[in-house]
Order: C-alpha cells, then structure tokens, then sequence
C-alpha cells in the first residue's frame, strides 16, 4: 500500500493536498485490510489542514485511498464532527445530554448563545467560535460540561465562561 | 484546530474549570484482591505506564495464559465467571466468545474494543483508558488469545483526545516490551493494535454499526445473523468487547472464576465488580468500583444525596437508554438480572438522579431530542418516530398538547420496541419514555390544551 508520495497533488477541481497530508493518509491506511477504512481519518486530515472539508478535497481524498468520492461523500455527510461548511477557529461543543440537562446545562447553553451572539451550527463574526451541540461527553461528574479544541471542561458555570471564552484567541 | 498558547495566565483560567476524570475512592481503600479494575490507579491521577503496571503486577494474567497454551481454557473460565457485558447488554462475555467461529479453514480475525462511550450519564471508560491504557492492552491479548484473533483495534470516540494519546503511547511501550507484535513473549502467539478514533455519532457504539464505521463507512447497523463472531470486520470473525467488560479478563484470567463470582459475595448471581456512578444534582458526583449488586441507596449515599433542598424523583440506572426507576427502588441491588425484572436494564451502571422539581415532560423531551437526533436514519420508526415524539413532547412541554397525543406518543414508543429496528437504539429511546409514561403520566396529561368549555370553568374555579 505504501507508495511514494507525490510532493503535491493538485486535483483537477482545484484542491491542493499537502504532501505530509497525504503520506499520512497512506500510513493510516496500512491499518487496515481495505483502504476505505481510512477515509474518516483522511476526512480528519483534511480537516486539521483547513479546518473544514471543502467538496474538492472529496475527489483528492477519493484518489489517495482509491475509492469512489461518492464512498468518501457518504462518509463525510455521516459523522457529525465532520464539518462541510467554514467554521471558526474554535469548535465549542456543548453536551446537551441528560445529566447535564439535569444540572444546568440550559443556564450555560443561553450563556454561550448571549455571550457569543450565535446558537448552534453559527459561527461568530470575527470567524473566533463554531458552536455545536454534542452527545455526552463523559463528563457527568463534571456536569455541565462542554469542549473547546481539543480540551473538556466541568462544572462550568455562566460565570466561568467569560474567562475560559476569552482564553481562545 | 487552534494549539493553545503557552501563555501561563491563559493556562491558569482554563486549569480551574478543565474536567479531570477521577475515581472517588483513595489508593488506600484499594486492594488488588478486592478492587481489580482500579487498585493501580494512583491517587495524583497521573497514567499508570508501563513499568509502575508491571510493578505492580502487570501482564502476569498473559503470562499465565500463554504459559498454559490453552486459549478454549480461557473461554471456558471467562464463561463459568461469568463476566457480563459492561457495554450495558450484560450478555456473556465467555458465551460471546465461545461462539466465535474457529478453525483451521477459518481465518483469523478481529478483537475490537468498544470504547466509544457516549451513553448519556455514562463516565466510567474515560478513567480506565485516560490512567490505565495497560490494563485494557492485558485484556485485549487475553482476548485475542482466546479467540484467536490476529489484530485488535480500539474504536474510540474522537472527543477523548487525552485518552487517545495515552492508548498509542502505551501500545508502543508493549510492543517495545514484547508484550505487542510478533511471538508475543516468546508465546508463539501474534497479535498487535491500532487505535481508531472517531468522528462523532452515538451510533457507532452499537456494534455492527461501529464494524461499519471501523471499515469506513457510514455506521448504519447490520443485520443480524450473521453475528460478528461469525462474520465481523471485513467478514471476518470479529469479538467486540466494551472496556470494562476487557478490563475484568486479566483479573479472572490470574485469579480465576471462583476468585471473581466471590468479589460479589451474597448480593447478586453476577460476579465481580462494577465501576458505578452517580450523576445529577447530588451533592457528590462521582465514580466507584464496588462488588456489582451494590444497591442504589449505596451509591446514593456515597454521592451523600440529592444536592440542596432536592427530594428524589425518579433515577436511570444506567444511561439514558434505561427505564426510570423511583425511589422505592433504591433497595434493589443494581444487577443485570434484578434491574431486568423491575422492567428496565442496568445498562452501563452509571445511575443519573432526577429530582423533584424535574418536569418529567421536559426531560423526555430532551432525551428524544438526543435519540432523534442521533437516528443513524436506516429503520423507519426510528428515523420518523422518533423527531415526531419530540414533536408531541414539546406540544405538551408548553401545554399545547392535542388530546390523543399521550396515546399517540405510547403507539410510537410501542412502534420503536425490541425487534421492530435492526438495532437496539429505537428501543433505548423507547424505555424510558415508556417508563415515564407509566409512572408520570399525570404530568404528560397535564400539558394536553383543555377544551375551550373546560379551561373556561377551570378559570372561574381560580377565581372563587
């Protein structure tokens, strides 16, 4: 599976795959007995680069790993911290499940909606914050929680939010 | 995304809200004997790596194992130990691996290890894979040994970034060591593994969905038969195991079946411990490996009760997929089997309190909401009837239900019961709508819109 990577690809719709991006596209892929089963890491590749996927870097990803793009579209619709449209520099998942439901979680929810004048799916103006519901995360002993980057953070509480908001540049 | 700043003032505003996964009991109230998931996880929190895991005896359960070259023996101690499922299922780890098709014309497969945890109220794999990745590894060879699986990979949720950094870090010190790759300890034996990592979706942790997602696909489900023990991961014979259900191997492996139905004592037919949790407004959240049987009121007490002036409502034993219990229930030892038979499950163990205050309609609502949401589409009840129960939850929520739609909401929840859907998340949304319907319903009837005739005298009532 392993081949010489190409310095850049440049696909015909345009898009430029990094190089490194694209070796470690060929690395995940010797995980696996198919090369479809790096297409979600591909994605996250991708996704590290740019912060999004653009619909050009489908064909690119579908050429590295072999596959038809629509495989690689059906994928990328799927999963939901998959992102299909520009976000901001800082993805604010917050967990709206039960626990945190129970412990506070609306109080927080309309604190971030004041605080960054956006609700779910939007994105500031300034292009700083992607605000996005997400599943439990784990963290219910730390309820309400939320995730900023790559960070979890509970109990937080509308107070708390100026602060750990602003610590995000 | 964005790499934080080093800058130490930042730093220190987000340290004081930053989550930290921890276990509620001291290193000293730990015992090797008595408390076999968590007894090396240090009280700083800090990762048990390699050398402090060997030190304190780790990998002897896969010494012992290959030692004896008898991989049907380990199934056979799995099964007579009887280790349920800690995924939520509770079905026979040992009875799941004996049906794991072996041969000489059969190749070899797949160990996988579930740790997409992402069961609302659920925090308990996060601790054993972000402070003891080796524990996991031991019980994932185990595993492979005895199903005779060449590759494990451990499916994890993207959003446990810290634990993904651990797990590939102390795979590499087990491979370094030996105890990964080829001939592990001079056995005879292979097997080594990759983390896969997610990209979102609850879906992904049921476990034909997240084969699926593994082969990188959308995670829709499979139908079953065949079973992934039979046909898994790329049609090979797969075993799919949760964290801690892998986590208990090591232990009964080393000390056997009669070591590990006796950490149970009288309580219960299930043997071993469980990593319990309580979560809600209690006055101490947290997380605790105590014998499985130990009652709700236990745990209750350890989270030294509802927090403030809250009076307890109504509880889910484990997840948001679990029936509602009530407060007469607390007495039950939480097992598979008793939780089972009051008509909801234990699922992953983790209680969440509802407290007095708590609308229960509100609550449905945004327990459907997450269902309906998380809806990977593929079976009908579930991808309609699901966003059509929050439909009618939120009528009622803001008392603008239609009369009919308590019993429309009952004929939806019937529609998504067990064998209607390929898998088991219509189902979970189902339980405890239904629970809350039979103990609650009082509270649904309440936000159904009352005839003109009769709002008018209900007015005049007010008015006297």
């Amino acid at each position: 599976m392993a081949t010489t990577p190409h310095t850049t690809l440049i696909d015909s719709d345009g898009f430029l795959l990094h190089a490194e991006d694209e070796t470690a596209m060929r690395a995940e892929m010797t995980h696996y007995e198919q090369p479809q089963a790096a297409c979600i890491e591909a994605l996250k590749i991708v996704q590290r680069r740019h912060g999004w996927v653009p619909d050009e870097a489908i064909g690119a990803i579908a050429r590295v790993l072999g596959i038809a793009p629509a495989s690689v579209e059906s994928v990328a619709t799927f999963y939901s911290l998959i992102f299909r449209q520009p976000v901001g520099r800082h993805i604010v998942l917050v967990c709206d499940s039960s626990a945190c439901f129970l412990s506070g979680f609306d109080e927080l929810k309309q604190a971030l909606v004041n605080q960054l004048g956006i609700d779910y799916g939007q994105t500031t103006e300034d292009d700083r914050f992607t605000l996005l519901p997400v599943c439990c995360l784990g963290a219910c002993d730390g309820a309400p929680a939320l995730m900023i980057d790559n960070d979890t953070y509970g109990p937080v509480t509308a107070d708390d939010l100026p602060a750990l908001l602003e610590s995000y540049s | 995304m964005s790499q934080p700043t080093d800058n130490q003032p930042i730093a220190n505003q987000r340290s004081s809200v930053r989550y930290r996964s921890r276990l509620m009991q001291s290193e000293a109230e730990r015992h090797a004997d008595t408390h076999p998931l968590t007894w090396r996880l240090r009280d700083d929190g800090a990762v048990v790596w390699l050398d402090e895991h060997l030190h304190k005896n780790g990998y002897q359960s896969v010494r012992k194992a290959l030692d004896a070259g008898d991989p049907q023996a380990v199934i056979a101690t799995m099964k007579e130990a009887n280790v349920r499922g800690r995924g939520g299922a509770g079905f026979s780890a040992g009875l799941k691996w004996s049906l794991t098709l072996q041969g000489d014309d059969i190749p070899r497969g797949y160990l996988i290890c579930n740790a997409d945890e992402m069961e609302p109220g659920t925090f308990k794999d996060r601790l054993l894979l972000e402070q003891q990745p080796h524990l996991l590894i031991e019980g994932m060879i185990l595993g492979a040994y005895a199903n005779n699986a060449f590759y494990g990979y451990i499916f994890l949720r993207s959003e446990y970034v810290q634990a993904a950094q651990v797990l590939n870090r102390a795979i590499d010190e087990a491979r370094e060591a030996g105890w990964l790759g080829a001939n592990i300890n001079g056995s005879g034996f292979d097997f080594d593994i990759a983390v896969h990592t997610g990209a979102g979706r609850y879906i992904c942790g049921e476990e034909t969905a997240l084969l699926n997602a593994l082969e990188g696909g959308r995670a829709n489900p499979r139908s079953k038969p065949p079973f992934p023990g039979q046909s898994g991961a790329w049609g090979k014979p797969s075993v799919v195991n949760n964290v801690e259900t892998l986590c208990n191997v090591p232990g009964v492996v080393l000390n056997g079946a009669d070591w590990y139905q006796g950490l149970s004592g009288e309580r219960t037919d299930d043997g071993g411990t469980k990593l319990y949790g309580v979560s809600g407004p209690v006055e101490n959240p947290g997380l605790w490996e105590l014998p499985i049987g130990t009652t709700g009121a236990e745990l209750l007490d350890r989270a030294r009760g509802m927090r403030g002036n809250h009076q307890l409502k109504a509880w889910l034993p484990g997840g948001a997929s679990t029936g509602f219990l009530l407060p007469e229930h607390l007495a039950l030892p939480l097992d598979f089997d008793t939780v089972g038979k009051e008509g909801s499950r234990l699922g992953t163990g983790l209680m969440t309190v509802v407290p007095q205050a708590q609308s229960m309609v509100s609550l449905m609502r945004n327990m459907e909401e997450f269902f309906a949401r998380e809806s990977c589409g593929w079976c009908t009840p579930c991808r309609d009837g699901l966003p059509w129960s929050v439909k009618l939850l939120l009528a009622l929520e803001h008392g603008e239900g239609e009369p009919g739609d308590i019993e429309l909401l009952d004929k939806l929840a019937a529609d998504c019961g067990p064998s209607l859907t390929f898998c088991a998340h219509a189902p979970g949304a189902a339980m405890p709508l239904q629970a809350a319907l039979k103990h609650f319903r009082h509270e649904f009837e309440q936000g159904v819109k009352k005839p003109r005739g009769e709002m008018h005298s209900t007015t005049m009532t007010h008015e006297q």
